[in-house]
C-alpha cells in the first residue's frame, strides 16, 4: 500500500517534469557535441572531451555550487540573466540545469558510441552520390545513430530522476517548488516517523525507472532487429 | 590528374592522363588504388596537384580549387555494398537520382531495376539480401546517381567465384544500356580483362605502366601463381557420361566441368597446356588440338606461345629449356594437350 501525500504526487511531477526537460534540452547539444567529437579532428579536442566528461568526475555537490555562484543573484551570469528578467537559481529550471549538467557525458558518451559504430564508408557513399554534409547528417548519421541516442536519452532521464546533490545546492529543495523525488524522500528519511512515506516514494522511484529502462530495452531491441 | 598525396611513410604521386570509357587501375594491395579512388570522388585532399574531369577541374592546388565530393559527379561502388542499413532497396536505389539534378537524369528507374534484376527486391530491407543481390543493388544506386564517372573500387572482391561472373555480366550489360564511362579497379587480372579496355597499372604509389588487359595479362603471366586465363567461350553440343563435348570455334572440346545451359565460357589456364612437337599417342588427355605458333614472347623467366587452334587463339607456358628443346617459333606446327579437368567453368 502506497503512502502518497499531496506534496509527494507535486515531487513526482516535478520529477518527471525536470527530468524530460533536462533531457530534452540537452539531446540537441548532446548530439552535436558528440558529432563533433567523433567526426572531426581539432586541436584541443582532448581540452573538450576533458570539459564533456567533468562532471562525472565531479560530485554533483561540487557542479551545484558551481551553478550557484555561477547563476546567482551576484553570480558571473547575472547581469545577462538580470538583462533576460531570467531567474534560476532556487527555481525548477535550476533543477532542470543541475540534472542537464550531471547527466550530459552520459548521453554524450553513449550517442558517440552509436555514431562510431556506424560504417564510415556509409557517409562517404552518401557523400559520392550527392548528399552535403548536412544532408548526409540528417539522412544517413542520425537515424543510425537512433541506438545511441535513446540509450543516451534513456541513460540521461534515469539520471535525472535520480539527481540529487547538484539540485539540492542550486533548486533547494522547496516542497511544492523545487522538491523532486530524491529530495522529498531525504526530507522523509530525516524525520523518524516518516518510514512509511519514504518507502512510498522509493516505490514510485522503482517503477518509473523499471518503466524507463523497460521502454529503453524495448526500442534498443526494436532497432537492433532493423539494423 | 597530377597529385601527391602522403599517409605516414606512404606517399602517392600520379602524373596521367587517360581517355575511354572503360578504364581499369591494377595493383596489388597497398599499391594506391584505393587513395586514388578517393582523390578521384574528393574524399581525400590532395596535398598537391591537379585533377580535371571531362574538362572540368575538380581539383586544383594551385587555383584554390577543391569541389565537394556531393559536385563532383563521381560515384563509387565500394568492395563491400555500403547499402544504408535503415533504407529499403528503393530507397537506397533512389537515394542518389533524388540528389540528382533534373537536367542529369537520363538513367530510368524502371529500365534500371529490370536489367539489374531488382523486381522483386524493391520493398525489402537490405540486411537480408545476398552478397549479389547487395551488389547488383550498390551498382543500380550508384547508377541512378547519374555520374559522369563512375568508380568501382574492387566491386567483386568480396563476392565468391560463382557470384563474381554473375555480377560481371550485370556490370557489363548495365554499362551497355547506360553507358556510363567508369574506372574498374581490381587486383584481378582476369577481372581487369573481363571489364576493362585499357589499363593503368599501379605500383608503390606510383602508375607504373599503361596497356591493354591482354598485355598487361601477358607481362604478368610469368609473376602469376596461376599464368595467363585462357577465356574460352563454347557451346554445349552433346554429353558423353560425365564429359561434356563443347563445339570451340572449329575445334571439339571435352570437358568435365560444363554446365546444362547452351553455352558457357571457362577458364584454362596456360599452365594447364602441354605442347608436343609430333602428335602424341595413347594419352589420356580427352583435348588434342593442333595448332600454328603465331608468336613467342618472353614473361619472367617462362616463354609465353601464342597459338592459332582453328580460328581461335590460346596463349600457353613453357619454360625456356622446353622453348629451346622444341625450337618454338612462330609459324610452326604443335600440337596442345589439355586435360578435361583442366578447365573451369566462369559463374
Amino acid at each position: 500500500m502506497l503512502f502518497l501525500t499531496h506534496a509527494d504526487y507535486d515531487a513526482i511531477r516535478l520529477s518527471l517534469k525536470v527530468a524530460l526537460a533536462a533531457t530534452v534540452l540537452s539531446l540537441p547539444i548532446g548530439f552535436v557535441f558528440a558529432y563533433v567529437m567523433t567526426f572531426f579532428k581539432f586541436r584541443g579536442k582532448v581540452l573538450l572531451e576533458v570539459f564533456i566528461n567533468l562532471p562525472l568526475t565531479l560530485p554533483p555537490v561540487v557542479i551545484g555550487y558551481l551553478l550557484l555562484i555561477a547563476l546567482g543573484k551576484n553570480g558571473w551570469f547575472a547581469p545577462v540573466l538580470e538583462a533576460l528578467n531570467l531567474r534560476l537559481i532556487f527555481t525548477w529550471k535550476a533543477a532542470v540545469l543541475a540534472s542537464a549538467v550531471v547527466g550530459f557525458p552520459l548521453l554524450v558518451r553513449s550517442i558517440r558510441i552509436g555514431m562510431e559504430g556506424i560504417d564510415y564508408q556509409l557517409i562517404q557513399a552518401s557523400r559520392t552520390l550527392g548528399a552535403g554534409g548536412i544532408d548526409t547528417l540528417f539522412t544517413i548519421i542520425l537515424p543510425l545513430s537512433l541506438r545511441g541516442i535513446f540509450a543516451g536519452s534513456s541513460l540521461m532521464l534515469a539520471r535525472s530522476l535520480g539527481e540529487f546533490g547538484a539540485t539540492i545546492i542550486a533548486a533547494g529543495n522547496i516542497p511544492g517548488v523545487t522538491q523532486t523525488i530524491p529530495l522529498a524522500i531525504y526530507d522523509y528519511a530525516s524525520s523518524p516517523s516518516s518510514e512509511a512515506a519514504a518507502l512510498s516514494l522509493c516505490l514510485v522511484a522503482v517503477a518509473i525507472s523499471v518503466v524507463v529502462l523497460l521502454f529503453h530495452e524495448l526500442l534498443s531491441s526494436k532497432l537492433a532487429r532493423r539494423d | 590528374m597530377a597529385l601527391r598525396k602522403s599517409f605516414g611513410p606512404f606517399n602517392l604521386e600520379t602524373d596521367f592522363t587517360v581517355t575511354g570509357d572503360k578504364i581499369g587501375i591494377f595493383g596489388q594491395s597497398g599499391s594506391g588504388k584505393s587513395t586514388l579512388v578517393g582523390l578521384l570522388a574528393g574524399l581525400t585532399r590532395p596535398e598537391a596537384g591537379e585533377i580535371t574531369l571531362d574538362g572540368e577541374c575538380l581539383f586544383s592546388s594551385s587555383r584554390g580549387i577543391n569541389l565537394p565530393p556531393q559536385r563532383r559527379r563521381v560515384a563509387i561502388v565500394f568492395q563491400q555494398s555500403c547499402l544504408f542499413p535503415h533504407l529499403s532497396v528503393e530507397k537506397n536505389l533512389l537515394y542518389g537520382y533524388r540528389r540528382t539534378a533534373p537536367e542529369y537524369r537520363t538513367v530510368d528507374f524502371g529500365q534500371l531495376v529490370s536489367v539489374l534484376k531488382l523486381d522483386g527486391l524493391l520493398q525489402r530491407g537490405v540486411n537480408n539480401l545476398s552478397g549479389g543481390e547487395k551488389q547488383r543493388v550498390a551498382l543500380g544506386r550508384a547508377i541512378l546517381a547519374n555520374p559522369r564517372l563512375l568508380l568501382m573500387d574492387e566491386p567483386l572482391s568480396a563476392l565468391d567465384d560463382s557470384l563474381k561472373y554473375q555480377i560481371i555480366e550485370f556490370l557489363m550489360s548495365a554499362s551497355e544500356q547506360f553507358k556510363i564511362p567508369y574506372l574498374f579497379i581490381s587486383h584481378s587480372i582476369l577481372e581487369i580483362r573481363l571489364m576493362t579496355e585499357q589499363v593503368l597499372a599501379v605500383s608503390g604509389g606510383r602508375i607504373v605502366g599503361q596497356s591493354t588487359p591482354e598485355e598487361l595479362a601477358r607481362q604478368r603471366m610469368g609473376q602469376s601463381q596461376v599464368g595467363y586465363i585462357n577465356l574460352i567461350k563454347a557451346d554445349l553440343l552433346r554429353k558423353i557420361g560425365e564429359l561434356k563435348v563443347y563445339r570451340w570455334g572449329t575445334a571439339e572440346l571435352y570437358i568435365s566441368a560444363g554446365s546444362d545451359s547452351p553455352s558457357a565460357t571457362f577458364e584454362l589456364s596456360s599452365r594447364d597446356i602441354i605442347l608436343f612437337k609430333k602428335h602424341p599417342e595413347a594419352i589420356s588427355a580427352r583435348n588434342l588440338l593442333k595448332c600454328t605458333v603465331l608468336d613467342t614472347f618472353p614473361s619472367g623467366n617462362k616463354v609465353g606461345v601464342e597459338l592459332q587452334c582453328g580460328t581461335e587463339r590460346l596463349v600457353a607456358e613453357v619454360v625456356v629449356q622446353a622453348a629451346d628443346d622444341l625450337a618454338i617459333q612462330a609459324q610452326t606446327e604443335i600440337y596442345a594437350v589439355v586435360k578435361a579437368s583442366s578447365f573451369r567453368r566462369l559463374g
